[in-house]
């Protein structure tokens, strides 16, 4: 039904179906409700009908909506698979949580506080913190990973797109958790080596 | 013994116990009287809690400072947070209307243990002014969020014992009240009162009940052992001594989550009442609505752990946790469809407690819509801690639970209090609320999917908009409910008096009893025939003196 090429995508889709069937049945269940308090009201009906309940309608509203949430489960599901399936070959970066800064880990050594990334290429990201809990949150990407002082959490990730976002901390921690802010980078391949090595180059 | 017999019956206001005054209120363990204490402890509790939200909205009107600095900011979000959920939500219905109404409504005297329930509410004081007390202690009001995650709960060097203890003896009221109820609903039921006869909201505070009894003792443990973690470096969560963070979440969350539908599930009861009283006919599907609090309680208490999906946790647990999460929201779908249904062919009155009833489906409807969304894995890993969750908890929380209890005040005041409150004044309030309440809450859930985190001080200039829209809408809100509070509270000397028994035209038993209720509260012992809701006298008697006439 979807194109669930990317998670960024798939995360938008999902979010489009749910939002879709809420709108649908939020307008149905209120207009249905105002034109009974209109049609009913007691200036037009003086005499109530005592109606007790209906068996099959009862079924008929538990079973549509299981049918319903089903299906957001599913894409839920579908899209979360992906951040947490492995790939091989990818880019290594330990993302490392502070009160209140990010630090970012290349395999190669290089430590940076903004995140740059290589475009179409994956990606692994290893989370973990210092200190308190944080939460490594990139909105763009539609994803965050709780930042534990205790556990390194994987996730998979990859993008075509280029450009510059922001990186925030989602978990509170703290005096200046409203200020963790930094930027990712999305460059091409050959733009990310270069300034890797740079990097690498500026460490010794 | 006879004339002790008189004196108890007069409405519980004017009963002349062995105290007079402030401690003839303070002492009793009249069922009814104990409600007041808690309606007037909890409205002053939830006056703070406004002032500290509508401080915060004030602080978020553009970027950048503007009256507090960051530290303040985040001990009043903390303290709104612990204020509004422990000291108004959570006792707003079961304490006030289920201490009040439950016993009359099953046809008893009073609860199962009267002192019991006078102890609860002294422990409800306590723990309260012990958290409210924190604010002026030396080291600082807590700033860790009403959730107090470890580590950061740990390392704070803020008044972080007072408010967890306080929070413990809040369980405490909790537990002692939900065991009250139980018993009460067991032992205590009049004549003819099958559980399939008890009105609705006797249901839902009975599966409220329960949880309170069966969940609160493992956020009491949890607290104290913060607690104990704090003051003596036992490490059970903090890594730092050894111990996990994340075996707090999920202490924290097995009460916290279940506390949800303590919050929620009584207002439910609360709809399934005014409903039917306002339409005059009979609910729609008596036991579905009944079973399906009990279906809430039981699947609610299973779905903790969707409020750490980004902390982490097997894949497995992260698909069972997902798909129970869709699973909770059917029995909230089966009540609305419902309550939809009673009013076809009834004979409806719009008013004001209605109007309340109407508000709740809507605003809890798309409380309810908004949290199939962060139901959904991948998009969880998107809105988790953002505006949008704190957008999707006051649709829930306020639209639902607060518009059900201000549905319970405007429902039970007369009988209450024997003066009824200006009607006009009532559904203005209505209307300006509602107005106000859906822009503030409403453009949370855009720049929550936008990318603004929750608990934030100050924050990027694209949500400025947002923000601004949400202040002003906190204006309007906070006017609504300055005009229903006023007019509830000028009834109370002014308003119109009110002696007949059955002002709305119920079935329920709290409507024979005299206005306001005596002392144990019927003048003569309650015989139950017929249903909570059955208008069937109107289908005999009418058609009976039609043919009379004729």
């Amino acid at each position: 039904m979807f194109n669930e090429s990317n998670y960024i995508d798939s995360v938008n889709n999902a979010m489009t179906f749910i939002v879709a069937i809420s709108t649908i049945l939020l307008v149905g269940i209120t207009i249905t409700m105002l034109y009974f308090v209109y049609k009913y009201n007691a200036k037009r009906h003086k005499k109530a009908v005592n109606i007790e309940g209906n068996m099959t309608l009862e079924v008929v509203w538990t079973i549509i909506p299981i049918m319903l949430v089903g299906g957001m489960f599913w894409y839920g599901y579908l899209g979360y698979n992906t951040l947490v399936t492995p790939v091989d070959n990818a880019t290594k970066i330990k993302v490392i949580g502070q009160m209140w800064r990010w630090h970012f880990e290349y395999e190669n050594g290089v430590k940076a506080d903004t995140l740059y990334l290589p475009a179409a290429q994956p990606i692994q990201f290893e989370v973990s913190a210092l200190d308190v809990s944080h939460s490594f949150y990139i909105p763009h990407f539609r994803f965050k990973q709780d930042a534990l002082p205790n556990r390194n959490r994987i996730l998979w990730f990859q993008t075509d797109e280029k450009g510059t976002w922001d990186i925030a901390c989602a978990e509170y921690c703290g005096l200046n958790h409203w200020n963790m802010y930094t930027k990712v980078h999305v460059v091409d391949k050959p733009e990310f080596d270069k300034w890797l090595a740079k990097q690498a180059a500026g460490t010794k | 013994m006879s004339s002790t017999t008189s004196d108890v019956n007069v409405s519980y206001l004017d009963y002349k116990g062995k105290h007079s005054g402030l401690l003839g209120w303070i002492t009793s363990v009249d069922h009814k009287r104990i409600a007041i204490l808690y309606l007037v402890s909890m409205l002053v509790f939830f006056s703070v809690g406004v002032t500290f939200g509508f401080l915060m909205r004030l602080e978020l009107i553009a970027p950048g400072k503007t009256i507090m600095e960051p530290q303040t900011y985040n001990a009043i979000f903390t303290l709104h947070g612990l204020i509004m959920i422990f000291l108004f939500i959570i006792p707003g219905l079961p304490a006030v209307f289920g201490n009040f109404f439950l016993p009359i409504m099953v046809g008893a005297p009073d609860v199962a243990f009267p002192r019991l329930n006078l102890f609860s509410w002294y422990l409800f004081i306590i723990g309260g002014l012990l958290a409210i007390a924190s604010i002026f202690m030396p080291g600082g009001a807590p700033d860790t969020g009403w959730t107090f995650y470890i580590p950061y709960s740990i390392r704070t060097t803020t008044n972080v014992i007072p408010a967890l203890f306080g929070a413990v003896l809040l369980g405490f009221s909790s537990i002692l009240t939900g065991i009250n109820f139980v018993v009460t609903v067991h032992r205590l039921r009049a004549k003819g009162m099958t559980f399939w006869k008890m009105p609705l909201f006797v249901w839902s505070t009975y599966a409220t009940a329960w949880i309170q009894v069966l969940v609160t003792p493992i956020i009491g443990i949890t607290l104290l052992m913060v607690i104990v973690e704090r003051t003596l470096g036992v490490g059970m969560f903090d890594p730092a001594l050894g111990g996990d963070p994340v075996l707090f979440q999920h202490l924290f969350w097995i009460y916290s989550h279940p506390a949800v539908y303590i919050m929620i599930i009584p207002a439910m009861g609360v709809i399934s009442e005014v409903i039917p009283v306002f339409a005059q006919r009979t609910i729609f599907g008596y036991k579905f609505v009944a079973g399906s609090s009990i279906a809430i309680a039981f699947l609610g208490s299973l779905v903790w752990a969707h409020h750490m999906f980004t902390a982490g946790m097997s894949n497995t647990a992260m698909i069972i946790f997902s798909a129970l999460t869709f699973m909770v929201s059917i029995p909230s779908a089966i009540k609305v469809f419902n309550w939809v249904a009673t009013l076809y062919k009834g004979s409806i009155r719009t008013e004001p407690p209605l109007l309340f009833a109407l508000g709740f489906i809507f605003l809890f409807a798309i409380g309810g819509f908004t949290g199939l969304i962060p139901g959904a894995l991948s998009v969880n890993l998107n809105i988790h801690d953002t505006s949008f969750i704190v957008g999707h908890f006051h649709y829930v929380m306020f639209g639902g639970t607060g518009f059900g209890i201000f549905a319970a005040m405007h429902y039970w005041w007369p009988k209450m209090f024997g003066r009824m409150y200006n009607r006009t004044a009532a559904k203005t309030g209505f209307w300006v609320l509602f107005t106000g309440f859906n822009l503030l809450y409403f453009p949370m859930f855009i720049m929550g999917w936008l990318g603004m985190p929750r608990r934030y001080y100050d924050y990027l200039p694209e949500f400025h908009i947002y923000h601004l829209i949400s202040t002003v809408g906190s204006w309007i809100l906070i006017t609504g409910l300055t005009i229903l509070f006023t007019n509830l509270i000028h009834a109370l000397r002014k308003g119109e008096k009110v002696t007949e028994r059955n002002y709305w035209n119920g079935e329920t038993l709290e409507w024979i009893t005299p206005t306001p209720p005596y002392v144990f509260n019927f003048d003569k012992e309650p015989v139950v025939e017929a249903g909570p809701y059955e208008y069937k006298r109107n289908d005999v008697l009418e058609p009976a003196l039609e043919e009379e006439k004729a």
